[in-house]
C-alpha cells in the first residue's frame, strides 16, 4: 500500500496542505497526533486532495481538524463524493460546539452508590411484604397453589442435591472426628469424640453445610432462571395472560425448598455421623456398635431437633434471596451474572446471620 | 464496476435437510442488493455463509474477488474489517454504553487517540441520525428504531466497504422504515458502500433496491431488477408481488 500522510507548504500569503495516500480509519492513526500540533495562526489555508486514494469519515474528520486553526479553508481537487462527505462531517463538528453533556462526577457517584444500597434494603423489605400478602391470599384461595411446579423444584433442588450434600457431609464428619481425636487423645479421653462430633454435626454443622451447598446450587439457579425469563420478556408475557409470576415462579420455589431442606439436613446428619464413625474406627479402632451405643447416651434429641428446625428458616432465606435477585435482573445480559453472584453471597451470609441468632437464642433459653 | 460478491453453486444441508441446492448470485460494487424468500427458504443461512458464520456443504463464495475458503488468517482478519453486519435485532453489547459499543472496534483495530475516537463516535451518531446524548445510554434504554440506528453506527465504525443487513426495516414503523431506507441510500452514496440485505419490505424493495434475488425451492428462482423479477411466473413471485393490492402500486415499474 502507498504511504499515506500529508505535508504542509507555507508561502507568505497562505499555506497549502498536500494530503496523499489512503486516509482511512485504519491508516490515519500513524499521523493523527501530529495534526493536533498544526497551527495556521488564523490564516487562510488550502487542502489539496489530488493524491488521496481513499477517504472515509474518519479521514474527513481529521481534515476538519487540520482546518481548525485556520481562518478559512479551501479544498482543492476533491471529488463530488469527498465534497459531500466533508460537508456532512463539518456539519456534525459544528453541532458539537453547541452541545454539552454532563457526566457523573465522583461525589455524585458515591452518593448514587449509597442511595442505591438504601434502595436495595427498601426493595428487599417491600418484596418480603408482597410475598406475605400473596401468601395470605393463597391460603384463602388454595387452588392457586401450583402443586406440580413445587414437586418439580423438590426434585431439582432437593433430590438432585443428595449426592453432593452426602459427599460434603461425609467429609466434614471425617475431618471433625479426626481432628477431635488428635486433641482428646492427649487427655486419654478419646471416647468423647462421639459426644463432640455428633452434637456438632446434628446441631450446627449438618444444617450449615446443607444450607451452604443448597445456597450455592439453588439460589444461583433460581436467580438465573427467573432473570433469563425477565430478559426475554417471558415474565411480561405471563402477566398479560393473567398468570401471576408470584404463584408460578416465586411461591413454588420457596415451598419446595422449605419442604426439602429439613429432609436434606436429616440426610446430611446421618452421613456426617457415618463419616465420624468411619474416621473414629480408622483412628482409634472404636467399633461401630460402641459408637452407636455412645450416641444413645450423649446425643439428646433436642440437638437433632434444633438442627432440623433451622431447616425451613434457612430454606426460606435461600429461596427468597434467589428469587428476589432473579426479579431484580435488568435488561442487560451482564446483570444476570451480577445478580447471581449477589444472590449466592447474600444467601450464604444471611444463613450464617440467622444461624448465629438461633445459636444465641437457644443457648439463652437453655436448650 | 467490479464484482464484490460472487456466490457459486452453493449447496447446504443440515443433516438430511436440504437448504440450498445450487444457489448462485453476484453483487456488483456500489449496488443495493436484496435477497428475498419465504421464511425457511435459507436466506439467513445464506447471509451467515457469506459472513463466514456457517460453512456451506459445497460451493464457493468469493468476496472482493477472493474465495473465502482459501483465505489466510490475516486475510480473514482484514476482510472482517472491511465488512459490517447489521443483525436483525441490533445485537448491541448490552453491557456497554452506545458510545463504547461504537468505539469498541476503533479501540481494538486502530491506534487512534481517545479524543479522535470520541469525535468519530459523534460523527457516526450524527450520520445515522441519532442525538449525541444517546451515547451515554445503554441498549435497553433505547427504542427499537434507535437500536437499529445505533447498531448501524457500530457497523459503520470502521467505514466498511460492504454492508450486510438482516431485515433492516423489520420492527420499525412505516415512517421509521422509510427513514431508514433513505439513510441507507445516503450512506451508500456518500461512503461508496455495497449493500446486501435480506428484506421482506416491499417498499424497501421498490424504493431503494437496485437488484434482487428470490430464493425458493432451495435455489434462486428469479433475479435481476424488480422489473426482471416480475416477469417470472414462479408461484412465490406470483403470491408475493402479484396480488390485487400490489398491482396498483407496482404499475409504475
Amino acid at each position: 500500500m502507498k504511504e499515506s500522510g500529508y505535508r504542509v507548504e507555507k508561502s507568505s500569503r497562505k499555506s497549502t496542505v498536500y494530503c496523499y495516500g489512503s486516509w482511512r480509519v485504519t491508516t490515519i492513526d500513524k499521523f493523527e497526533k501530529s495534526v493536533y500540533s498544526l497551527d495556521f495562526k488564523n490564516r487562510d489555508i488550502e487542502i489539496d486532495l489530488s493524491q488521496v486514494s481513499e477517504l472515509d469519515t474518519s479521514g474527513a474528520l481529521l481534515l476538519t481538524m487540520i482546518a481548525k486553526s485556520a481562518k478559512s479553508v479551501t479544498y482543492l481537487n476533491l471529488s463530488k463524493k469527498q465534497d459531500k462527505l466533508i460537508h456532512i462531517i463539518e456539519e456534525s463538528v459544528a453541532q458539537r460546539a453547541t452541545a454539552q453533556y454532563k457526566r457523573r462526577g465522583q461525589i455524585d457517584h458515591l452518593s448514587f452508590k449509597f442511595f442505591s444500597s438504601l434502595l436495595y434494603v427498601k426493595e428487599f423489605i417491600a418484596f418480603l411484604g408482597e410475598l406475605f400478602i400473596k401468601s395470605i391470599r393463597l391460603i384463602t384461595k388454595p387452588k392457586n397453589f401450583r402443586f406440580k411446579e413445587s414437586v418439580y423444584f423438590i426434585q431439582t433442588s432437593g433430590i438432585n442435591a443428595l449426592p453432593i450434600i452426602g459427599m460434603t457431609a461425609f467429609l466434614v464428619g471425617v475431618v471433625i472426628a479426626y481432628q477431635t481425636i488428635v486433641q482428646l487423645t492427649k487427655f486419654g479421653a478419646d471416647i468423647f469424640v462421639v459426644d463432640t462430633s455428633t452434637i456438632a454435626i446434628a446441631r450446627e454443622l449438618g444444617p450449615m453445610i446443607t444450607a451452604i451447598v443448597v445456597a450455592g446450587r439453588s439460589a444461583s439457579s433460581y436467580t438465573a432462571e427467573i432473570g433469563a425469563m425477565k430478559l426475554t420478556e417471558e415474565l411480561d408475557a405471563m402477566k398479560t395472560m393473567g398468570f401471576m409470576p408470584f404463584y408460578f415462579l416465586v411461591i413454588p420455589r420457596i415451598i419446595a425448598l422449605v419442604i426439602a431442606l429439613p429432609l436434606l439436613i436429616f440426610f446430611s446428619d446421618m452421613v456426617g455421623i457415618l463419616g465420624a464413625m468411619v474416621a473414629t474406627k480408622a483412628q482409634i479402632g472404636l467399633s461401630f456398635e460402641i459408637f452407636i451405643q455412645r450416641i444413645y447416651e450423649v446425643l439428646a434429641l433436642k440437638h437433632y431437633i434444633i438442627g432440623i428446625v433451622k431447616g425451613p428458616f434457612f430454606a426460606f432465606i435461600i429461596a427468597f434471596v434467589g428469587v428476589f435477585h432473579g426479579l431484580k435482573v435488568s435488561q442487560d445480559t451482564e446483570s444476570i451474572g451480577k445478580e447471581t453472584t449477589q444472590s449466592v453471597v447474600n444467601a450464604i451470609f444471611l444463613v450464617i446471620v440467622c444461624d448465629a441468632l438461633f445459636s444465641v437464642v437457644f443457648t439463652e433459653l437453655g436448650i | 464496476m467490479s464484482q464484490v460478491i460472487k456466490v457459486e453453486n452453493i449447496i447446504t444441508k443440515f443433516g438430511s435437510k436440504l437448504v440450498h441446492s445450487g444457489v448462485n448470485l453476484e453483487v456488483e460494487q456500489n449496488e443495493i442488493y436484496a435477497v428475498l424468500g419465504e421464511s425457511g427458504s435459507g436466506k439467513s443461512v445464506l447471509l451467515k455463509e457469506m459472513t463466514m458464520l456457517l460453512k456451506p456443504t459445497s460451493g464457493d463464495i468469493y468476496l472482493f474477488g477472493k474465495n473465502i475458503r482459501d483465505l489466510s488468517r490475516a486475510e480473514v482478519a482484514e476482510l472482517k474489517q472491511n465488512w459490517g453486519v447489521l443483525f436483525q435485532f441490533g445485537a448491541l453489547f448490552t453491557s456497554l454504553s452506545i458510545e463504547n459499543n461504537i468505539a469498541l472496534l476503533l479501540k481494538e483495530y486502530t491506534r487512534l487517540s481517545k479524543k479522535m475516537i470520541h469525535y468519530i463516535v459523534d460523527a457516526k451518531l450524527e450520520m445515522v441520525g441519532l442525538d449525541r446524548s444517546v451515547k451515554y445510554l445503554y441498549p435497553h434504554e433505547l427504542s427499537g428504531g434507535m437500536i437499529k440506528r445505533a447498531s448501524l453506527a457500530r457497523t459503520l465504525a470502521l467505514d466498511p466497504k460492504l454492508l450486510f443487513l438482516d431485515e433492516p426495516t423489520s420492527g420499525l414503523d412505516p415512517v421509521g422504515a422509510r427513514g431508514f431506507d433513505e439513510l441507507i441510500v445516503n450512506l451508500r452514496d456518500i461512503l461508496d458502500l455495497t449493500i446486501v440485505m435480506i428484506t421482506h419490505d416491499l417498499d424497501t424493495i421498490h424504493n431503494i433496491v437496485d437488484r434482487l434475488s428470490i430464493l425458493a425451492d432451495h435455489k434462486v428462482v428469479a433475479s435481476g431488477t424488480l422489473h426482471d423479477v416480475l416477469q417470472s411466473h414462479h408461484p412465490f413471485v406470483e403470491k408475493f408481488f402479484k396480488n390485487e393490492y400490489l398491482n396498483k402500486r407496482l404499475k409504475s415499474v
